[in-house]
């Protein structure tokens, strides 16, 4: 009677196998791939995608969507960083406040209009998308933030580690992901999400506050997209207000997808993201590698989101066919 | 049954209908009109220009190709679909139209390439969609960053110059009209009369009200849809290859962000978002109407950037508003 | 009243409700004993399911107090209900398909902070230990999707008993139920009786409620208008009493000649669904059929239609071999189909009452694909007044009509088709009587004018009344074909009885 721990066991171990077949193929060509220092070299790729597919992956759950997330993450790095330039004085970890407080906000704003007035999200952040940038140029007088202005304490969490040489920035990312495991299977609000994304029909009937979950998925997103805001900062040193952020949200959906998150809510895991995240990061990495231009990045994400969509269905539909038949006495 | 359903008891009888004049003021489009009115009054407030007729023309052009992509979309939303891939589909099928060019290709062949290589990314929506069952938010999603990465590929980093012959559509005056203004009118009326007038028409309203009762009732839903995705495609790729011609050079982020315009002007006009209703009349009305926002706001200097904050708001204030009209007259 | 010593758990005293100002229950009383199973009777829109979800805070009266153990209570929403001790069993079960059957237990009953932990080891041995109490096996920690919805009636009762629910009603649950699913449903019904519990059952069914129930209350137009103990009250004065009248055969129009085959159906099957389906249905005949809900017979109907086709099996239309490989095909050969489900599969809610007439038949109102306004208003008024649709205008949108009229308005779209072959799927459901008397009306007519018409039913009077020949359908496979005189109640609904363990039922049924 634990068929569905198979099923969940293939799709993440599905994923597993995938990258371990493709990192052994792309060092059989060139076997620097399989290094230490490669491994680094994905590891430093992924920490702002994983943190924005963690938020990412709950508003899918929750049956929405959020394509604002990569405007949050320029705004809520412009912000940080006008505070870094214009008033230096300030301790700098604030800016983690400023970052997640501020992203917050923006993905609570999201939320209310997608609650209150019932549209539905894929507009609503489309908006947003457009809003949230216009309002980092507005904010930011179209005016980069470089490097010198970023404190150099925020620079090195990219570059020094507490242990084994693994910077800070990766394991901020991979306890942003443990915090998530914990947050969607120990908490009661977690669980909500899952049952929301199930059936909001009757969700309500069950005493589950749909308005209250839509704020709490949309502003995690925001939260979080302020979080990888301040550790764009931290990676690149610099924030511009037309590049930072830009085109983020198509990573994240590339790797929450590939992940497993269903787009039709209630179906996903942290393990599952967290690996679709991991593949993506992979051929990232091997792309410059395999001698490949980074112009193709952009085309892979999307062959990837197709896929992967592609391949959910098929295995669904082959699901489908055998449960109609077990029906049949 | 876990809605909370009212059930039809027999005793009741029809209500009454809304008086004629009520109706028509509150159709979507009727809004969209007068706010249409409102903003050439504040212009004229702000600047003579706004009273030139061939100033607002020459404006025009600058959005005229999303305003044509936008009067197609308006069908597929009423289908109860979307596409958010298509101005990826003009950045892709002008880069290979310039391409095929820079190749050598005679014009008329780099021509018939952009409107194929057009027509086979709707193509691929409609197999992923209508074949495969594919919710279209997420697909057009997936395509839109597929089209126009391939687009990436295709011309890197540098932009491709067309030749001079090919250059200046929107200089061509017909009577005093840009081509482009003169292309998206006579589509507005052709596409309008087909939404309208037509059975193809009407049976786009049926799928976009009830799929499931329209396939009962004999409409070929997924046929309808699929040339509604392969059209998107279409003029998708002509609009890409008049703003190479208007441009004069092809790059990979042609008309980029471009889907939030087009979106845009099917909401303002009073699309219903959730399909089976809309009108092209609406998205005609709400295409001049973006456009006498937007340059107004480009005659009073502001920096582009406060463009963008207006239009991510009037996307959101455009839908709320549509979806008060329609709830306020139908339950 | 049986329990005379003993003080009711709930009482209902002047219960009303309105909807959009129409009055569906008017000034109900009723007490629930503790200890009892307690049938609610009624036909489709006499009230009672309203009546059970009042009681379960799904509505709020518009009128009326409920007392619970004495005390006046305000069950403005299920939640409140769950706290009181109320439970509502759905026939089709709400469920949270991705989490776990655990969960789906607990979910709604557990309060405390959005943070607080989930306590998934105490969550799952008190799953585990209900499903015991119950004795039914289900692994708790398995997902809901995928359960059948015996079992997903199970985790609702094990709901039930969680919060210690001392009313559970049950809302035609054994529609979808195997015989054997349905003779477990009455085990631990009644033996939570016996713990004192008070089960309300709504159902159809008369054999079920005199095999369980104790007492029974008959709704009629909104009103209560009779409680009795079971043992009081004859089959015959049951159907008196929801009905209003006595039992009298309906007048059957003949005098029509039967022609040749029109629909031939042979051999058609689809996996899981039906089996070796044969039969035919001649010109001017009305061939009923009957079963249980899930017997297969709208599935049945769906093949031929051409929604969803067969597996394998032929269709001849007039004799012809057909393929309809979708309704487009179907249409084309002159079938017409008018679905079970007016919601999902008939109207087009918000687009205009004339529109919706016209939706099957383009050609007819766009001769050249350009629709003639002119010509389709003037189609939708000669059928709104040949069917005798109420309406305000044919521009109203048809959301706006009642029931019966839209359904009026999708038998005259497939009308205005002209089709030689009809199939009507449950045509007169949550249609006011005097309306359905105006359907049988005609569907005789329309047999007479020499069309074939296949007539799926759930009600029985409904088929004896109008068929010419019966076919009964029991777990997808064809059981029956009894003609007319041979056709009784007891005929079909013993076809009906699956056979595969029927022991549960017919020794019920003979109670």
């Amino acid at each position: 009677m634990t068929g569905w721990r198979h099923i969940l066991l293939r799709r993440e171990a599905g994923i597993a196998v995938m990258i371990v077949l493709f990192c052994l193929s792309v060092g059989a060509v060139k076997p620097q791939f399989l290094t230490l220092d490669s491994l680094r070299i994905i590891l430093l790729l992924v920490p702002l995608i994983m943190i924005g597919a963690m938020g990412q992956m709950l508003v899918l759950l929750a049956r929405h969507v959020d394509l604002s997330i990569g405007s949050m993450l320029g705004l809520t790095a412009m912000a940080s960083g006008m505070m870094f330039r214009y008033m230096p004085e300030v301790w700098w970890p604030v800016g983690f406040l400023v970052s997640v407080g501020l992203g917050a906000v923006l993905g609570l704003f999201n939320g209310a209009l997608v609650t209150v007035f019932r549209l539905p999200a894929i507009i609503v952040t489309l908006g947003t998308l457009n809003l949230y940038r216009g309002l980092t140029f507005i904010m930011s007088d179209a005016k980069q933030i470089d490097r010198q202005y970023v404190p150099s304490a925020l620079k090195s969490m990219s570059v020094t580690s507490p242990i084994f040489g693994i910077p800070w920035i990766i394991f901020i990312s991979f306890g942003v992901a443990i915090l998530t495991y914990w947050f969607v299977m120990h908490t009661r609000i977690g669980r909500q999400i899952y049952a929301l994304g199930s059936n909001p029909v009757a969700a309500p009937l069950r005493g589950i506050s749909v308005t209250k979950v839509t704020l709490v998925v949309f502003a995690i997103s925001g939260a979080l997209s302020g979080l990888a805001g301040i550790l764009y900062a931290s990676r690149w040193g610099f924030v511009n207000p037309s590049n930072t952020g830009s085109g983020f949200e198509l990573q994240v959906i590339a790797a929450v997808v590939i992940g497993g998150v269903s787009i039709n809510g209630g179906v996903g895991t942290v393990a599952g993201t967290v690996l679709g995240v991991v593949l993506l990061g992979c051929v990232s990495a091997a792309l410059p590698l395999l001698g490949i231009p980074g112009t193709t990045q952009s085309a892979i994400y999307g062959a990837v989101i197709l896929l992967a969509l592609m391949i959910d269905r098929l295995v669904r539909m082959q699901g489908m066919a055998r449960s109609t038949r077990a029906a049949v006495p | 049954m876990t809605q909370t359903e009212i059930p039809a008891p027999a005793t009741r009888e029809a209500t009454l209908p809304r008086p004629a004049w009520k109706v028509l003021l509150i159709r979507p489009e009727a809004m969209t009109f007068v706010l249409l009115v409102l903003a050439v009054i504040a212009g004229s407030q702000l600047s003579e220009y706004f009273l030139d007729l061939s100033y607002i023309l020459k404006s025009f052009t600058l959005s005229a190709e999303f305003a044509i992509v936008a009067l197609v979309l308006t069908m597929v939303i009423i289908a109860g679909e979307i596409d958010l891939s298509p101005a990826a589909n003009m950045a892709l099928s002008a880069c290979l139209f310039a391409y095929a060019l820079d190749a050598g290709a005679p014009m008329p062949l780099a021509i018939c390439i952009g409107l194929v290589a057009g027509v086979a990314m709707g193509a691929v929506n409609a197999a992923l969609i209508i074949g495969m069952q594919l919710p279209s938010i997420i697909v057009t999603i997936g395509t839109l960053t597929l089209y126009r990465g391939l687009a990436q590929v295709i011309a890197g980093d540098k932009s491709i110059r067309v030749p001079d012959t090919f250059i200046g559509i929107n200089d061509i005056l017909l009577l005093g009209v840009p081509l482009p203004v003169l292309l998206f009118t006579l589509l507005s009326v052709v596409l309008g009369l087909v939404l309208a007038t037509t059975v193809f028409g009407r049976q786009i309203y049926l799928i976009g009200t009830n799929e499931v009762a329209a396939r009962h009732a004999g409409v070929r839903s997924q046929r309808i849809k699929m040339w509604l995705f392969l059209l998107m495609g279409l003029v998708s790729a002509i609009a890409g290859l008049m703003t190479a011609s208007r441009l004069g050079s092809v790059r990979y982020d042609l008309g980029l962000g471009g889907e939030l315009q087009m979106v845009l002007m099917a909401m303002l006009g009073g699309t219903y978002i959730f399909g089976g209703r809309g009108s092209i009349l609406g998205t005609f009305l709400a295409a001049w109407l973006l456009v006498i926002v937007m340059t107004g706001m480009i005659v009073a200097n502001w920096m582009p950037a406060y463009q963008l904050c207006v239009l991510g708001v009037l996307l959101i204030v455009s839908i709320i508003a549509t979806n008060l009209i329609y709830s306020r007259t139908q339950r | 009243m049986t329990a005379g010593t003993t003080s009711p758990v709930l009482s209902a005293r002047g219960i009303g409700k309105q909807f959009a100002g129409v009055e569906v229950l008017r000034d109900v009383d009723l007490d629930l004993m503790p200890g009892e199973i307690h049938a609610l009777l009624g036909e489709n829109g006499a009230g009672k399911s309203t009546f059970a979800k009042i009681v379960a805070g799904v509505h709020r009266p518009s009128r009326g107090v409920l007392t619970l153990n004495g005390q006046v209570v305000d069950v403005a929403n299920p939640i409140i209900a769950q706290r009181l001790g109320i439970t509502l069993i759905h026939q089709e079960p709400i469920s949270f398909p991705d989490l776990s059957v655990a969960e789906n237990l607990i979910l709604g009953r557990q309060d405390g902070a959005a943070l607080g932990a989930v306590p998934w080891r105490q969550m799952t041995r008190d799953a585990q230990g209900l499903m015991a109490l119950l004795g039914v096996a289900i692994d708790v920690g398995r997902p809901m999707r995928g359960l059948s919805i015996a079992d997903q009636q199970m985790v609702e009762i094990a709901r039930a008993l969680a919060s210690d629910s001392r009313v559970i009603i049950m809302d035609e649950p054994t529609a979808p139920l195997t015989p054997k699913e349905v003779a477990t449903l009455f085990t631990i019904a009644r033996r939570l009786r016996d713990e004192g519990r008070t089960i309300v059952f709504i159902s159809h069914r008369l054999e079920e409620v005199r095999a369980l129930c104790d007492r029974v209350t008959i709704f009629r137009d909104g009103n209560r208008v009779a409680t009795e103990g079971i043992a009081d009250l004859t089959d015959a004065d049951i159907i008196r009493l929801m009905i209003g009248r006595p039992v009298k055969e309906y007048m059957h129009k003949r005098g029509t000649e039967i022609g040749e085959v029109a629909l031939r159906v042979s051999n058609l099957t689809r996996a899981g669904l039906f089996h070796d389906i044969s039969f035919e249905v001649r010109k001017g005949e009305i061939v009923g059929l009957g079963g249980l809900v899930g017997a297969g017979r709208t599935d049945v109907a769906q093949a031929i239609f051409g929604i969803a086709p067969a597996d394998s099996g032929t269709i001849e239309v007039h004799g012809k071999r057909a393929q309809i490989a979708s309704p487009v095909d179907a249409i084309g050969l002159g079938i017409a189909f008018v679905p079970e489900d007016r919601a999902v599969a008939g109207i087009f809610r918000s687009l205009p009452t004339d529109q919706n007439i016209t939706a099957a038949v383009p050609r007819k109102i766009a001769p050249f694909g350009m629709i003639k306004a002119g010509l389709e208003r003037a189609m939708a008024l000669d059928a709104v007044s040949r069917l005798r649709i109420r309406l305000a205008s044919v521009r109203q949108p048809i959301g706006e009509l009642s029931g019966g009229n839209q359904q009026k308005a999708i038998l005259a779209r497939w009308l205005l088709a002209d089709p030689s072959i009809l199939v009507l799927d449950e045509p007169t459901r949550g249609i006011d009587i005097g309306v359905k008397a105006e359907f049988y009306d005609m569907i005789g007519d329309l047999a007479a004018n020499g069309r074939a018409i296949l007539l799926i039913s759930s009600e029985l009077p409904e088929l004896l009344a109008l068929c010419d020949r019966v076919l009964v359908m029991a777990e997808g496979r064809l059981t029956a074909n009894l003609a007319r005189g041979v056709a009784s109640q007891e005929t079909i609904m013993q076809a009906a009885v699956p056979k595969g363990d029927g022991l549960a039922r017919s020794g019920k049924a003979a109670a």
